[in-house]
C-alpha cells in the first residue's frame, strides 16, 4: 500500500511525552537495612496504581538520626545529598513519617532557590496524591493503629487527642486506608497517641523509661484485643516488637504497607521472604 | 548495664524501679491530662485564646523595661514597696532583712516556684525562722524534706500511704488511712500556723502594670488566710509574671486552671491592690538568669511559661520517671529548657529526656514550642550557642563527637552505607552475642534486635535495576558485595 502523504515523520514514534508525575521512592536507612520488605510493599502498592517508581541508588539517609541528637549541622550535606537524588521529580514518597519529616525540615535549611521536590508519608500520598478509595485486599485480622508522633504532631496526618477547640485537624489518612481493607477489624487501644518511647537516641540514652514506655503500649494493644499493630513508621515498631518478642508475647507487627498489601502476619515472614 | 548512665536517666530508674508507684504516677496524671483535654475541647476558642496568650507575652517580654517600672509605679502608689533583686541569694537576703527588722520568726508561705529556686525555706530556717508550707502538697513534701516532684502537684509521687506514714513520724497524728481524715488532720494542723503566723509569703501568679495589682491562684484558699491575719505580706515574683493590662487576665485565668487541673477556674483568685489598711505589702521581682535567657531569640518564649504543669501532665517521659528525676525546681519538658540553659553542663541529661513527641508543645496554653527549644538545646550542646560565653560552650562528649563524625561520614556515600549495613548485618547474624553488649546492650537489656535479613532492600533493587536496564547497574555503582 502507498504510504499515506501527510503520514507523521518516523521520529515522533515513541515520543509520547509522559503526562504522570515523576515518582521516586525514599527509602529510610533502617528499612532498606532491617525491613527490606517494607520498601518491598511500598513499591508494589504505588505500582500497582499505574506509577513508574524510580528508587534512585545515590540516595542514603534523611539525616533525622543526626537532627535529633543536635548535630544538625553534620545532617545538613545529607539534605543536599537528598536534593540532588531526588532532583527531577515531582514527588517523593517515604514510608516514615518521621523521616518524611527530617526531610522536610532538610528540604526548609537549603538555600532557597535550590530545587526540592515535595516529600510525602506513603499514606498520606496514597490519599491526598492518588485519591485512593479502593482496595482489593483481605486482612482478616484484628489490627491497631500506633500513630507515631512525627506523623501525627509533625506532619499533622491526624488529630492529636490532646487538641483543644478550635483546631483543625484532618483524619489519619492511614486509619482511612485501613479501613478499606476487607476483614479487618480496627481496634483502639485505651490511649489514642501515646509515644512508644522509642525516640531514636532516646531509646538507648534513656533505657529505662523508654522501655516501660513500650511495655505500656504493648500492653495497651493487647488489651484492646489486637492480633497485629500497625504504623506508619516502622521505627516505633521496630522497639515495640523488640519489647514483645523479649516477652514473649504472641502480637504480630506490621508496617502499614504490608497489611495494605494482605501480607501475611509475622515479621521474620516478612522480613526474610524476598531476601 | 546503667552503671553508665548519669543524671536523668539514672535518677528515672531509681523512680522506676517502684514499678507500683510509677505506674500509680503515670495513671494519676494521665487523668488529670484527659480533664485538660476534655475542658480544652470544650472551648471552641481555645486555640484562639493560646494564640493570643503567646501574643501578649511576647508583648511584654519585648517591652519588660517599660512594663516594670511601670509596674513598680503603680503598686508604689497603692501603698506597697518593691524590690528588685538580680538573683537568688539577693532575694533571700530582702526576705529575711523585712523579717528580722521586724523580729518574725513564724511565717507561713503559699505555694511559689520561685522562693523554691531560690532556696528560701532552708535560707529563713537557718536562720532561726520558722517557715510552713500552707499548700497541703507542699506541706507534705516539707515534712519529709523533699523537694516537690511538680509545680502543681507537688506531691503527686506519692500515696496515700505515704502521707499518713509522714503525718504520723512528723506531726504525731493518729494512723490515718483515708484522704479525707489525713487533709482534715492538715487543716487542723495548719490553723495553728496560720493563727500564730506573723507574715504571709505568697508566690505571684500574673502583676498587672497597668494596675500595680497581682493574682495569687489558689484551689485551697491558703494564700488568703496566710495573708488575711499577719501584718506583713510578702510576695515574691519572677519578672517574668508581669502582664500588661487587667484585661489580659480574663485570658490567663481561663487558659491556667484548664491547662494545669482540668478545673473552669481555680477556686481562689485572688487579687491584691496594695496592702490591708494597717498592715504592710513588699513585692520581690527576682531576675536569677531570666535576662539572660530573654536575651536569647531562640529560648525568649519560654519565660511565657504560666507553671500550669500541662506540659509535664502529658509529658509519656515525665509520667513514668517522676519530677524528682529531673533534679530541678521545675521539672519536665519546661525545666528542662530553663535548666540546661543556666546551667548546660550540670542538666546536660534534660534536653535528652525526651523523645520529641511534641505534646507538650500541643497541650502548652502559651504555645511555647517546647520540643523544638529542646532540641535546639541538643544542637547547642554539640555546636555551642550563639554567644561565646562559658554559659554557651559547647558540652558534648568527644565520644557522641567522634560518634557524630562517623555517623556523617558514613551516610555521606551510598556505598559507605550499603558496606556498614552488609557487614553489621553479617557479623549480627554470626555473632549475636556482640550486638548484646557494649553500647548496645542498652538497646539489648530489654529488646530483641529485629532479625537481620541477608540482603538489603537496596542490594536486592540493584537486581531489579540491572535486569531493567542491563548496564544501569554498573554505572550507579550499586553493585553491594556481602562479606561472607
Amino acid at each position: 500500500m502507498k504510504p499515506f502523504r501527510n503520514a507523521p515523520p518516523a521520529e515522533y514514534a515513541g515520543a509520547v511525552p509522559e503526562l504522570s508525575p515523576r515518582v521516586a521512592l525514599f527509602v529510610p536507612c533502617y528499612l532498606d537495612q532491617l525491613y527490606p520488605d517494607v520498601a518491598w510493599a511500598c513499591l508494589e502498592l504505588l505500582e500497582a496504581r499505574g506509577l513508574k517508581v524510580d528508587v534512585p541508588a545515590q540516595q542514603t539517609c534523611c539525616g533525622q538520626p543526626l537532627i535529633n541528637t543536635g548535630a544538625g549541622h553534620a545532617a545538613r550535606p545529607l539534605g543536599v545529598r537528598f536534593a540532588a537524588s531526588f532532583a527531577g521529580f515531582d514527588h517523593v514518597v517515604c514510608p516514615s513519617g518521621s523521616c518524611a519529616a527530617a526531610l522536610r525540615r532538610q528540604l526548609a535549611e537549603l538555600p532557597s532557590g535550590a530545587a526540592s521536590p515535595r516529600v510525602f508519608e506513603l499514606c498520606e500520598f496514597l490519599v491526598d496524591e492518588l485519591g485512593v478509595e479502593r482496595l482489593d485486599v483481605s486482612f482478616p485480622h484484628r489490627v491497631a493503629l500506633h500513630q507515631s508522633c512525627h506523623a501525627l504532631r509533625e506532619l499533622g496526618l491526624g488529630a492529636p487527642s490532646e487538641l483543644g477547640g478550635g483546631a483543625v485537624a484532618r483524619e489519619n489518612p492511614g486509619r482511612k486506608l485501613l479501613g478499606l481493607v476487607r476483614d479487618l477489624t480496627l481496634v483502639e487501644p485505651g490511649r489514642s497517641d501515646e509515644c512508644c518511647g522509642f525516640g531514636g537516641s532516646f531509646c538507648v540514652l534513656e533505657p529505662g523509661v523508654s522501655s516501660r514506655m513500650g511495655d505500656d503500649r504493648v500492653a495497651d494493644f493487647e488489651a484492646a484485643g489486637a492480633e497485629v499493630v500497625t504504623s506508619l513508621d516502622m521505627s516505633c515498631l521496630m522497639h515495640l516488637s523488640g519489647l514483645a518478642r523479649r516477652r514473649a508475647r504472641p502480637l504480630g507487627f506490621m508496617h502499614i504497607a504490608q497489611v495494605l498489601l494482605g501480607r501475611p502476619i509475622g515479621e521474620q515472614a516478612a522480613a526474610e521472604r524476598r531476601a | 548495664m546503667s552503671e553508665r548512665l548519669v543524671g536523668h536517666p539514672a535518677r528515672a530508674r531509681l523512680f522506676l524501679a517502684d514499678e507500683a508507684r510509677s505506674r500509680f504516677h503515670d495513671g494519676a496524671l494521665w487523668e488529670i491530662r484527659r480533664r485538660r483535654d476534655r475542658r480544652a475541647r470544650d472551648l471552641p476558642e481555645w486555640q484562639e485564646l493560646r494564640a493570643l496568650a503567646a501574643r501578649i507575652k511576647a508583648h511584654m517580654l519585648g517591652r519588660l523595661p517599660g512594663y516594670l517600672e511601670q509596674f513598680e509605679a503603680n503598686a508604689t502608689r497603692h501603698g506597697a514597696v518593691v524590690h528588685f533583686a538580680r538573683d537568688a541569694a539577693e532575694h533571700n537576703r530582702i526576705v529575711l532583712e523585712l523579717l528580722r527588722a521586724r523580729r518574725i520568726t513564724r511565717v507561713v508561705k503559699s505555694k511559689s516556684m520561685l522562693t523554691e529556686e531560690c532556696g528560701l525555706n532552708p535560707w529563713l530556717e537557718q536562720h532561726g525562722i520558722e517557715v510552713t508550707d500552707t499548700d497541703l502538697g507542699e506541706l507534705i513534701v516539707q515534712l519529709r524534706k523533699e523537694p516537690p516532684s511538680h509545680i502543681v502537684l507537688p506531691a503527686i509521687h506519692l500515696r496515700t500511704q505515704d502521707v499518713a506514714e509522714t503525718f504520723a513520724a512528723e506531726l504525731a497524728a493518729p494512723p490515718l488511712a483515708d484522704p479525707v481524715s489525713l487533709t482534715r488532720f492538715a487543716r487542723e494542723h495548719l490553723r495553728e500556723k496560720f493563727l500564730a503566723a506573723q507574715a504571709g509569703i505568697t508566690g505571684v501568679n500574673f502583676a498587672i502594670a497597668e494596675t500595680g495589682g497581682f493574682v495569687v491562684c489558689t484551689n485551697e484558699g491558703n494564700a488568703d488566710l496566710g495573708t488575711a491575719l499577719p501584718g506583713l505580706h510578702i510576695a515574691c515574683m519572677g519578672l517574668e509574671k508581669l502582664v500588661p493590662r487587667a484585661a489580659d487576665l480574663g485570658v490567663f485565668l481561663r487558659l491556667l486552671a484548664r491547662s494545669a487541673t482540668g478545673q473552669a477556674i481555680t477556686v481562689y483568685s485572688s487579687h491584691y491592690h496594695g496592702p490591708r489598711p494597717g498592715a504592710e505589702l513588699h513585692i520581690v521581682i527576682v531576675d536569677n538568669g531570666r535576662s539572660s535567657i530573654r536575651a536569647e531569640p531562640e529560648h525568649r518564649r519560654a519565660l511565657a511559661c504560666i507553671r500550669c504543669g500541662a506540659c509535664m501532665n502529658t509529658c509519656p517521659v515525665f509520667r513514668r520517671s517522676g519530677g524528682h528525676s529531673y533534679g530541678t525546681e521545675v521539672p519536665g519538658p519546661i525545666g528542662s529548657i530553663l535548666a540546661p540553659l543556666r546551667q548546660p553542663e550540670r542538666h546536660a541529661s534534660l534536653p535528652h529526656a525526651c523523645t520529641l513527641c511534641g505534646s507538650c508543645s500541643a497541650v502548652c496554653p502559651v504555645g511555647i514550642d517546647l520540643h523544638e527549644q529542646l532540641l535546639a538545646l541538643r544542637r547547642r550542646q554539640v555546636d555551642g550557642g550563639p554567644a561565646a560565653s562559658a554559659a554557651q560552650a559547647p558540652v558534648a562528649t568527644r565520644g557522641k563527637r567522634w560518634l557524630v563524625a562517623l555517623v556523617a561520614w558514613a551516610l555521606s556515600s551510598p556505598q559507605r552505607t550499603a558496606r556498614l549495613g552488609a557487614w553489621v548485618r553479617w557479623l549480627g547474624r554470626r555473632l549475636p552475642g556482640l550486638l548484646r553488649a557494649g553500647p548496645l546492650a542498652a538497646w539489648s537489656d530489654t529488646r530483641e534486635l529485629p532479625p537481620l535479613p541477608r540482603r538489603s532492600f537496596q542490594e536486592q533493587y540493584a537486581e531489579r535495576r540491572a535486569r531493567a536496564t542491563p548496564d544501569a547497574g554498573a554505572q550507579q555503582g550499586v553493585g553491594r558485595e556481602e562479606p561472607s
